[in-house]
């Protein structure tokens, strides 16, 4: 490229001071924004306000361009089930004879739980959700890994609720918009999830790698009794997540815990619930058990 | 005969009526101001809104394309922006990229002085300077951010930035393309 030609003005006072007030602009702007920066990193969940409006102005883009996208996806997904669509029919339907088994056990279960849950006088008031959405975008350039949800305030939406998909845990809401919230995906660094595995209740911690994985590390630290295929979900621990949320299978042992992939996985998931606090639910049997109705404390696992 | 005339009259429309109005629109002509003004300042902003796109992805593949867009027109026309200009553009990919505020704002200042600097020593500069100097400041970009999302949260491993950091370096030329391109457009009359 060739130089500029104005950067050296000659005698005109006028311009000199013009080129030297850009360049203390430049610097006023850098220390300005070092100054915001250092604000935001210490307290994070600051200047939300802004990025939520960032992503309230996008949001009609980003909603019109996803049905496109999902119309896309849904087609191509069509067309490949009529390829060797024969053979995968035989293997549904002997999946399904199994499966049926699985479901009776599974209903016979839940009726019993129900019986039990009456005669421990056990009221369920919380509601199942609180609102269905889809996820929308993900921060797909920087290395928090975000979603953005189609629904916010207005829904019913509030900062901390889970957020899960048909296949397990997707994440947590994160910044609430009156349409929009942004979502901190389990694959987030910053996303720690109280887990179990579930054959055996097995308290562990999970956490986002950011490269699409979680970490599992157990409470008890020393012994590594994670196997390869090991199911993991949510505990309850906490408050925040509701137990038994599926969450994660492990894909490979490390020398502190396992590395696994979560079932949910938020590029195929697209329809997601917004699930209430857990806590939340905890509080609320607590004040109707002052009302009168006796209910048991919620048993730590 | 008036069915004639009617049938006739829809090519004869197309014709010139008149010469000199032919020559008047290609002679001494100028550019739209506006166009010219607005064509870079879009380009960036709806390059940094890219990342809003329902790309839904596990891992930070996608380029920092505001980034790449500034440094693309910034690097091809010297002194089509003042110096300060990074901080408007960082606050506003700030705003959709979910970083820490002020990250981008800062870094990108950074940048843009760094460069005008550098336009000081060196007065000519070919295409693979551009594309080395983009080359560093893309990656100094990507693993300042990386470290204050360290001072702010845990962060992830250093590994999952180097997919990314490829892909960037890889991908600046041909934003230099999409920019130049719209240069060209930006400037015709």
């Amino acid at each position: 490229m060739a130089p500029l030609t104005n950067r050296r003005p000659g005698f005109s006072r006028k311009a000199q001071y013009g080129i030297f007030a850009t360049y203390v602009l430049a610097i006023a702007g850098a220390i300005f924004a070092a100054l915001l920066l250092i604000i935001s990193v210490a307290d994070p969940t600051g200047f939300s306000g802004l990025r939520v409006l960032g992503t309230e102005i996008t949001a009609p883009i980003t909603r019109s361009v996803d049905a496109v996208r999902r119309s896309v996806v849904g087609m191509s997904s069509n067309m490949s089930a009529y390829i060797d669509a024969a053979s995968k029919n035989a293997a549904m339907k002997r999946e399904l004879q199994a499966k049926r088994t699985a479901l009776i056990e599974a209903q016979a279960i839940k009726l019993e739980n129900q019986r039990l849950r009456k005669l421990l006088n056990l009221v369920e008031t919380e509601p199942q959700y609180i609102a269905m959405g889809r996820l929308i975008s993900s921060s797909s350039s920087s290395t928090r890994r975000l979603g953005t949800l189609s629904i916010g305030s207005s829904s019913g939406l509030l900062k901390g609720q889970p957020v899960r998909g048909p296949d397990g845990l997707v994440g947590r809401v994160l910044e609430v918009g009156p349409t929009t919230a942004r979502v901190l995906l389990v694959t987030d660094a910053d996303n720690v999830v109280p887990v179990m595995r579930v054959s055996d209740g097995l308290p562990a911690f999970a956490s986002g790698l950011s490269n699409g994985l979680v970490a599992i590390r157990p409470v008890s630290l020393g012994i590594n009794p994670f196997s390869i295929g090991d199911i993991i979900a949510t505990s309850g621990n906490g408050g925040l997540y509701r137990p038994n949320i599926p969450y994660a299978r492990v894909i490979k042992k490390t020398s502190d815990g396992a590395v696994a992939q979560p079932l949910a996985d938020p590029a195929a998931t697209t329809e997601v619930i917004v699930l209430p606090i857990y806590l939340a639910a905890a509080s609320a049997a607590e004040t109707a058990a002052t009302k009168g109705v006796s209910v048991p404390e919620e048993a730590p696992r | 005969m008036k069915r004639r005339t009617a049938a006739l009259k829809a090519p004869l429309r197309n014709l010139p009526l008149i010469q000199q109005r032919s020559y008047k629109s290609r002679l001494n002509r100028e550019q739209s101001p506006w166009r010219m003004l607005l064509v870079p300042i879009f380009a960036v902003l709806i390059a940094s809104s890219i990342t809003c796109l329902p790309f839904i992805v596990e891992q930070p593949y996608l380029p920092p394309f505001g980034l790449l867009t500034l440094l693309a027109w910034r690097l091809m026309r010297p002194g089509i922006w003042p110096v300060w200009v990074g901080l408007p553009f960082g606050l506003f990919d700030d705003m959709v990229s979910g970083q820490p505020m002020g990250s981008a704002a800062f870094l990108w200042s950074l940048v843009m002085i760094g460069i005008e600097i550098l336009d000081q020593r060196a007065a000519w500069r070919d295409h693979w300077q551009d594309w080395f100097v983009a080359s560093v400041t893309i990656a100094f970009a990507i693993i300042m951010q990386w470290i204050f999302i360290g001072w702010a949260l845990q962060s992830p491993s250093f590994m999952v930035l180097i997919p990314q950091m490829i892909l960037s370096v890889l991908i600046f030329p041909m934003v230099t393309r999409i920019c130049a391109r719209l240069d060209k457009w930006r400037l015709d009359t």
